[in-house]
């Protein structure tokens, strides 16, 4: 309870200072609305030329695109500072963390929240409104409840992964940029249902990194493309992602020796 | 003219130094390809006649994409420059007797370029060896080859005005963000680095085929996987001409009123 509420004051103190420079933050909200348009402007043209891709139509895609781009960009939000850990390191700032009577990685979480993506989660509201509307899926309770939950995996997967950038960063004490293809490739790439980009990418990404388990087998029962009932518990089963990054957190924690600057 | 290749020498051996950034950048871009050619792929089989050009020239189109990103992404943007004028640094520059937008268009050109050499080899290398419809398919004729160079040269140089005149539009707005953000998305779909322009409708093609950014990217790497061919060959490369003489003169001409009475920033 306590730390909820130190989360909003801290939470409340970064929207204070974004908003000394409220024509800096607000065109940086633009600007994230307009980069993820052009990928939506992408997928509405090739969708207009070929109405459906491997049996989802148009509407289905978008409701599939609002989804990952909201986990996405909610665990961004979140999870920010781990994202641009080594900074936090190389600068010392995470020393000064390990001091305070805290968990530290909890503090590492509200010493920065980003909320210039939200930019891009006005688009991925639209997109799952209209998604919602206009493709023909038979709303029952389940698979209302199953929406909040496949975007509520999406954000423990992401923020897992990165979890476990930071976690690298212990060891490297610099940023690895082809991570980035975990993040921002799945970003981009998970606005299809998973399952298109064929056997190979699918079998990754229930294996190695969760991004179908909250994303294709789910949105496959939402679709009523398939009656299985497990697969709209998957999405907390991607969840359990979290478990391996937190015990490498816990492990990199206990080799890291400061960077002594 | 001496002055200008050594200082175009100088950035192309300083951008030679980021080995370990290409790695894991080529890492990356082999990726993205990867995936852009499935999701094609999952589109091909969808429907095969709706696909505007061959999966040979759109593999090939999409593996030059990611070879020569350096070349011709319109995000690299260099933030030094942007801050040089913001904080009144430019005022250094402005001291040498050289002119300011040819210093800045040579170092565009090198920084680019030293990205490029980087990574390019093992992307094309890889993506030639990969399977039929999945590689790099190289054209017989070697017309084809030079009117590519060619092209591509063009296309670069293009990018690189157009850059300029960004950066020269800074000298009047000072703070760059906006501009930047706005400029560099827009840019980024009309030269059909989202999704290569065949596949927009034939009425927003047209539209899009007139404008500037038309004539970056997409011309050459069309060329080279024998998607334009014949009159629209020449005309193409007329257009790629025409718009980068457009855009270094709309640059030097903002630069000139831009320095005739500059305001330094900062103190």
């Amino acid at each position: 309870m306590k730390s909820i509420r130190l989360y909003v004051i801290f939470f409340l103190m970064h929207l204070k200072s974004m908003m000394q420079h409220k024509v800096s933050f607000f065109i940086t909200l633009i600007g994230q609305f307009l980069i993820s348009f052009n990928v939506f402007l992408g997928v509405y043209f090739m969708m207009t030329r070929f109405h459906q891709v491997k049996g989802f139509s148009y509407s289905e895609v978008l409701l599939c695109f609002s989804i990952t781009l909201m986990a996405f960009t909610l665990a961004e939000t979140v999870f920010r500072s781990l994202d641009t850990f080594e900074t936090i390191i190389g600068n010392g700032e995470f020393d000064r963390i390990l001091l305070r009577p805290k968990n530290s990685l909890f503090l590492v979480l509200c010493s920065k929240v980003d909320l210039t993506r939200f930019g891009r989660l006005i688009q991925a509201v639209v997109m799952l409104v209209y998604g919602i509307c206009y493709s023909s899926i038979n709303w029952t309770p389940l698979r209302c409840i199953l929406v909040v939950l496949m975007i509520l995996g999406g954000v423990c997967v992401f923020g897992a992964i990165y979890l476990i950038f930071a976690c690298l960063c212990f060891f490297t004490l610099e940023g690895l940029e082809f991570m980035n293809v975990f993040t921002d490739g799945a970003r981009e790439y998970g606005k299809y249902p998973i399952g298109i980009y064929g056997k190979t990418v699918l079998f990754i990404c229930t294996y190695l990194v969760p991004f179908a388990l909250f994303q294709y087998y789910p949105f496959l029962y939402l679709t009523g493309k398939s009656d299985n009932l497990w697969y709209s518990l998957l999405p907390l089963f991607s969840a359990l992602f979290l478990i391996p990054a937190f015990l490498l957190w816990k492990l990199g924690l206990k080799h890291y020796q400061s960077t002594g600057s | 003219m001496k002055k200008y290749w050594s200082f175009f020498r100088i950035r192309f051996i300083r951008g030679l130094q980021y080995r370990t950034a290409a790695l894991s950048g080529m890492v990356t871009q082999f990726v993205w390809g990867s995936m852009e050619i499935l999701l094609f792929r999952a589109f091909y089989q969808a429907s095969p006649e709706s696909f505007p050009m061959t999966f040979e020239a759109l593999s090939t189109y999409v593996w030059l994409q990611q070879a020569f990103l350096a070349l011709y992404m319109v995000w690299f943007w260099e933030s030094e420059l942007f801050n040089s004028i913001t904080t009144g640094d430019v005022a250094y520059e402005l001291c040498r007797p050289v002119r300011l937008y040819d210093m800045w268009f040579v170092r565009g050109l090198a920084v680019r370029l030293s990205k490029a050499v980087l990574r390019c080899m093992p992307i094309l290398i890889v993506s030639w060896f990969l399977p039929a419809p999945y590689g790099l398919t190289l054209p017989g004729d070697v017309k084809i080859w030079a009117v590519t160079i060619l092209s591509m040269t063009l296309g670069l140089l293009l990018i690189v005005a157009f850059n300029m005149i960004v950066y020269m539009s800074v000298f009047y707005t000072v703070s760059s963000q906006g501009i930047k953000l706005f400029v560099t998305s827009l840019a980024e779909f009309l030269s059909g680095s989202v999704i290569p322009l065949p596949f927009l409708p034939d009425h927003v093609r047209t539209i899009v085929e007139l404008l500037p950014f038309a004539s970056a990217q997409n011309v050459p790497f069309r060329i080279f996987a024998g998607d334009i061919t014949g009159p629209d060959l020449t005309i193409s490369i007329l257009k790629q001409t025409f718009w980068l003489f457009a855009f270094v003169l709309i640059g030097r001409y903002l630069e000139k009123r831009a320095l005739k009475r500059v305001v330094i920033q900062g103190g």
